[in-house]
C-alpha cells in the first residue's frame, strides 16, 4: 500500500529559531556570474528572450535583455535554455531527517501543544535528500512540523550550506495549525472541540501576556499550556508571523477563515481539498492557499476533491502555492506545477505558484523572482521546467553553483553494467 | 458471448487449471458451464464435489459500441512502431485495422485525431482499488488478512468493492485493466484478481474473463514487522515460512493429482490454502512477489527453483537494476515505480534509472503504481523513467517506454495474447490522448475498454460515477 504507508502529508509541518535573514554577509566572496543568451522568466515581469542575469555577492544584480557583462565575470552561455528563479517547495522534507525514513524524521515532537517547537537545529545539511531536491530545481524548502494539531513552526531553508544557520531563509516562517480530520482527537473526537481548544489557547496566550506578574504570583487561573508554549503563539497573534492552517473540508476552511478574522491572523491555508467550494470567501480574505494539484480522491475529510481545484481558486483570484505530497519528493514539484497546467491553470500562474507566491506567503521578500537585489537562487533548465523531457542543468543557490550529483547517481553508475563495478 | 474467441489461450490455460484443481475463475459463462468436465460424466462424485462446480465465475460482458475510426493520429502500437498520420478502426470489441483504414463500416463514428496520440489501454499490475477503497474509513480496510503469515486461502475478489470511487478516476487516466492484489502484511497474502475498469454492481461483472489468478507474496520488512511477536520476525524467518508452506503444498498436490487421475476412493480433503499453493506449483497461478531488495529477489528466485515454479513478476523491485541480468535469465518481470523511494529502509536505494537499466539488461520492465493516485497518471511515470534513462545515456525508445505500461504488464497478467498492443485482432482497449502521452500536459481524452467508450472527457454523460459519488462528490476528472 503506497498511499497509506505515506500517511497524511498535509500533517507534516515545522519549528523556531531567531528570525533569520542573516545570510548574505558570508557570501561576499562568491564570484560574479553572467548567465547569457537564455530565455529568462523573471516571474515578476514578462519573459525576456536572450536575456542576461548577473549574479554577484550572492545576489542578483541585474536582469534584462541589454545588460552588460561585468569584466571578470564567469560567463555561462544559456542559449536555448530556460532561466527561472529557484523553486520554493512549501511542503518540504529535505534535510528534515534521514531520507524519508519516518523513524528518523526530525519534523515531529511528542505531545500535542508544541508551538515553541522549531526544528531548525535538527536540519542535517548532509542529508542525501538535499541534492536530490536540487536536481528538481528546488532551491528553497519550507519545512513544516507535523504530528499534532499544534505541532510547531515552519522554517524556510535554502537547500545548500554546511550548517543549518547558513541555510535559514526565515525562521520561524509560520505557526502551524492542523484543523483536518486528523486533529479531531485533540478536541475530544469532535472538530468543534478542537476549535474550542485553539480559542482557549489563544485567549490564554493573550491573558498570560497581559498578566505575567500575577501569573508568577499564582494569582491567575490555570492556563491550558505552559508559558513557553503560550508565548510562542504571540508572534502569530500579533500578526508578525503567518499562521499556516491545514483545513480540507469546506466547514474547516470556513472555520479557519473565521478564526483568522477573530484574532486578526495572517492566514495561509493548506490542503483545502474543498477550497473551490468557498473560493470567493478565500479570495475576499486575500488568503494564499498551499495545495497539491492532483488531490481528487474523495474522503470524509474532503468529499468534494477534484482535479481542477487549483484552477477554480485561481479563477476566483486566490494566490495558490503549489506543493507536492510525497515526502522526499521535492524534485517532483515542477511536475506538480505542470499538472496544474494540465488541469487548467495558466503556465505563468503555475510558475508563480512555485516561486513568487510561496515567497510572498512565507515572508521571503528577497525570494521568488529574478530581480536586482534578490537572493541569487537561479535555475538553468534544458527546456520547459514542467516537462519530463527537461532537466535542471545548473542550480545556483545564494549565488553559487551547487552540485547536482546524488547518491542515486553513485548507485546507478555502479550497476550500469552487470556484474557491477566494485 | 462476444469477444470470447480471441481469448482462447488464456481460457485454455484456465481449463487446464480447472481440470487439475477444480478451482478457477470462469472463462465466461458458456465455457464455465460446459467445457471442463466433458467426458467425465461417468466419474464418481460428479456434481457432488465443490471442486467440480463453478468457482465465482466472471459475468463480465462486453458492451456494444458503434464502429470507431480515429484518423490522422500518431499511433503508438507498443509493438516497435509509432505510426504518424495513421488511422485505427475499432469494431465489435476488436482492433480491425491499423495504419491505413479502407472503407468504413456502416454507422462508423469518425474521430479526427490530428495532433492526438493513440495508445493501448494502460494496465496496472499492482493496485488495491476496491480492497482499500475510498473514502478510506476503517470499514474499507479489506486488503490484508493479517491474521496469519500464510493466508493463501483468501481471494482479493471477495473483498473488492465495485463502487470504489477511485475506479472512475483511474479510468480517466486511460487505465483499462488492473490486477487487484491483497496487501503485503503476509508472506503469502492470497489470490489477486484481474479486473476490467468498467461500471459494475458486482465484482463478477469486473473480472477479466479467463485471466489466470495471481498469488501475492511479500518479502522483507512488512511481514516481519507485522508478525514480530509470533514470527516470522526476521528475513530468514520469512524464507522458512515460504518453504514450509510450499513443502505442505507439494504433498497436497501429489495427493490430489493422484486422486484426480482415476477418481478412485474418497477424494482428499479440500484445503483452500493448499489449493492456491498447489496451483502455483502446477504453474496455473502466477506468483506476484512484493520484494524490494536485490539480495531478497535472488533468494526468491532460488525458492522458486527449489519448488519448481516461476515468479511472474517482482513488485516494488526498488533494487531490480542490481540484478537485472538474473531477472532476464529467470524470465521474471520487474514491476517498479519511476521515482518513489526512500520511505523505508528497503526502499533506500531507489534510482530514477531503474526501469531503463532493467530494460537495457533484457529483462521485462513494468511501471506499476500501488496507488490510487499514481494509477491516474501512469503515462507521466513512464515518461519520467524514459527521460531519466535517456539523460543517463541509456537508449530507451518511446516504444519501450509505452510497453512499460501496456504490453509488459499484459504479459505479467497473462493476457498479452488479447491486449496490451495495438494490432489487428486484438481487443479494442484503446486510449486517445490529447497530445503526446509523455508530456505533462496531455490527458486521456477518450478510453475504449473492450471496444466500449467507457470515458469521454468531452462528454459528461460518459464520465462514470459510482454509487458513492452520487449526490455527494464530483468525480473529479477535471477539464
Amino acid at each position: 500500500m503506497r498511499n497509506r504507508r505515506v500517511g497524511g502529508w498535509a500533517d507534516r509541518r515545522i519549528g523556531w529559531v531567531a528570525t533569520g535573514m542573516a545570510l548574505l554577509g558570508s557570501q561576499v566572496t562568491a564570484q560574479t556570474i553572467a548567465i547569457t543568451g537564455g530565455t529568462v522568466y523573471p516571474v515578476s515581469g514578462p519573459r525576456i528572450e536572450r536575456g542576461t542575469v548577473i549574479i554577484a555577492g550572492g545576489k542578483i544584480v541585474a536582469v534584462g535583455a541589454n545588460v552588460a557583462v561585468p569584466a571578470g565575470a564567469t560567463v555561462i552561455d544559456a542559449s536555448g535554455k530556460w532561466v527561472t528563479p529557484g523553486l520554493i517547495h512549501a511542503n518540504a522534507n529535505a534535510g528534515g531527517g534521514v531520507a524519508g525514513l519516518f523513524a528518523y524524521s526530525e519534523q515531529s515532537k511528542q505531545g500535542d501543544i508544541n508551538p515553541s517547537f522549531n526544528l531548525a537545529e535538527g536540519i542535517d545539511p548532509a542529508a542525501i535528500t538535499i541534492p536530490v531536491a536540487r536536481t528538481g530545481g528546488v532551491t528553497t524548502g519550507v519545512l513544516t512540523p507535523n504530528g499534532s494539531f499544534l505541532p510547531g513552526v515552519a522554517v524556510a531553508i535554502d537547500l545548500a550550506g554546511d550548517h543549518p544557520e547558513d541555510m535559514i531563509a526565515r525562521s520561524p516562517a509560520a505557526l502551524m495549525l492542523d484543523m483536518t480530520d486528523a486533529s479531531k482527537g485533540a478536541g475530544g473526537g469532535a472538530r468543534a472541540g478542537t476549535l474550542a481548544r485553539i480559542r482557549q489557547l489563544f485567549a490564554d496566550a493573550i491573558e498570560h501576556d497581559r498578566r505575567r506578574l500575577e501569573f508568577k504570583r499564582g494569582a491567575t487561573q490555570e492556563f491550558s499550556a505552559s508559558p513557553a508554549e503560550l508565548d510562542a503563539l504571540l508572534p502569530a497573534l500579533r500578526g508578525a508571523m503567518p499562521v499556516f492552517i491545514n483545513a480540507n473540508r469546506r466547514i474547516d476552511i470556513a472555520n479557519a477563515l473565521k478564526l483568522a478574522r477573530e484574532y486578526h491572523l495572517k492566514l495561509i491555508l493548506g490542503g483545502a481539498i474543498e477550497g473551490w467550494q468557498v473560493a470567493a470567501a478565500i479570495a475576499a480574505a486575500k488568503v494564499p492557499v498551499v495545495m497539491e494539484p492532483n488531490r481528487d480522491i474523495p474522503s470524509f475529510d474532503g468529499l468534494g476533491a477534484r482535479l481542477d481545484n487549483v484552477t477554480l481558486l485561481r479563477e476566483a483570484g486566490v494566490k495558490v502555492v503549489i506543493a507536492q505530497g510525497d515526502p522526499g519528493g521535492e524534485r517532483s514539484l515542477r511536475y506538480a506545477a505542470g499538472n496544474a497546467v494540465r488541469n487548467g491553470v495558466s503556465w505563468d500562474d503555475a510558475l508563480k505558484a512555485i516561486t513568487l507566491w510561496p515567497a510572498e506567503a512565507f515572508g521571503l521578500g528577497l525570494y521568488g523572482s529574478l530581480e536586482a537585489g534578490k537572493v541569487a537562487n537561479v535555475v538553468i533548465w534544458s527546456g520547459d521546467p514542467f516537462e519530463f523531457s527537461s532537466a535542471a542543468e545548473k542550480v545556483f543557490i545564494r549565488g553559487r553553483e551547487t552540485s547536482l550529483r546524488t547518491r542515486e547517481n553513485e548507485l546507478r553508475d555502479r550497476y550500469r553494467t552487470l556484474p557491477p563495478a566494485r | 458471448m462476444g469477444g470470447i474467441g480471441g481469448r482462447r489461450t488464456t481460457c485454455d490455460r484456465e481449463m487446464k487449471m480447472r481440470r487439475w484443481t477444480g478451482v478457477v475463475a470462469a472463462c465466461g459463462l458458456a465455457l464455465a458451464a460446459a467445457a471442463p468436465l466433458a467426458g467425465q460424466a461417468a466419474e464418481p462424485f460428479k456434481d457432488t464435489l465443490s471442486i467440480d462446480r463453478p468457482q465465482y465465475p466472471s459475468t463480465y460482458r462486453r458492451r456494444p459500441n458503434p464502429p470507431v475510426v480515429i484518423r490522422n493520429a500518431t499511433v503508438m502500437t507498443a509493438m516497435g512502431t509509432e505510426l504518424k498520420n495513421a488511422s485505427i478502426l475499432l469494431q465489435d470489441g476488436k482492433i480491425v485495422a491499423i495504419g491505413e483504414v479502407g472503407s468504413l463500416p456502416a454507422g462508423a463514428q469518425v474521430i479526427d485525431g490530428t495532433g492526438k496520440f493513440v495508445t493501448p489501454g494502460i494496465i496496472d499490475t499492482h493496485s488495491h482499488m476496491g480492497v482499500y477503497a475510498a473514502p478510506g474509513t476503517s470499514a474499507e480496510q479489506d486488503g490484508n488478512e493479517a491474521t496469519n503469515p500464510v493466508t493463501a486461502e483468501v481471494w482479493a475478489e471477495h473483498s473488492i468493492w465495485p463502487h470504489d470511487p477511485q475506479i472512475p478516476l483511474a479510468i480517466a487516466g486511460g487505465v483499462t485493466v488492473a490486477q487487484i492484489l491483497p496487501g503485503s502484511a503476509n508472506l503469502i497474502g492470497g489470490r489477486s484478481a484481474v479486473i476490467r475498469l468498467v461500471p459494475a454492481r458486482t465484482v463478477q461483472e469486473l473480472k477479466y474473463p479467463g485471466a489466470a489468478y495471481g498469488v501475492k507474496m511479500a518479502c522483507g520488512e512488512n511481514p516481519k514487522r507485522v508478525y514480530q511477536n509470533r514470527g516470522p520476525s526476521t528475513r530468514m524467518g520469512n524464507m522458512a515460512g515460504y518453504r514450509g508452506a510450499f513443502i505442505s503444498a507439494e504433498q497436497y498436490r501429489l495427493k490430489w493429482d493422484k486422486w484426480l487421475k482415476d477418481r478412485k476412493g474418497d477424494p482428499p480433503a479440500r484445503d483452500l490454502k493448499m489449493e492456491t499453493l498447489a496451483g502455483v506449483l502446477r504453474g496455473d497461478i502466477y506468483v506476484q512477489n512484493h520484494c524490494y531488495r536485490a539480495d531478497e529477489m535472488a533468494q526468491m528466485l532460488d525458492l522458486a527453483q527449489e519448488f519448481g515454479f516461476k515468479i511472474r513478476s517482482f513488485h516494488h523491485g526498488i533494487e531490480a537494476y542490481k540484478i537485472a541480468d538474473l531477472l532476464a535469465k529467470a524470465g521474471t518481470a520487474a514491476s517498479v515505480w519511476s521515482d518513489w523511494g526512500g520511505f523505508k529502509m528497503e526502499a533506500y536505494d531507489e534510482i530514477l534509472e531503474n526501469l531503463a537499466l532493467i530494460t537495457q539488461a533484457g529483462a521485462r520492465g513494468v511501471l506499476h503504481t500501488d496507488s490510487p493516485d499514481g494509477i491516474q497518471r501512469m503515462n507521466q511515470d513512464a515518461a519520467k523513467a524514459m527521460y531519466a534513462g535517456i539523460r543517463a545515456g541509456i537508449p530507451i525508445t518511446r516504444d519501450q517506454a509505452i510497453r512499460w505500461i501496456t504490453a509488459n504488464p499484459a504479459w505479467v497478467l497473462g493476457i498479452d495474447q488479447q491486449t496490451g498492443t495495438l494490432e489487428s485482432g486484438k481487443t479494442a482497449d484503446v486510449v486517445l490522448w490529447s497530445g503526446d502521452p509523455f508530456s505533462v500536459y496531455s490527458k486521456a481524452e477518450k478510453v475504449w475498454n473492450d471496444g466500449w467508450l467507457v470515458f469521454d472527457r468531452l462528454d459528461k454523460a460518459r464520465q462514470y460515477k459510482t454509487d458513492f459519488n452520487l449526490g455527494q462528490t464530483d468525480p473529479g476528472v477535471g477539464r
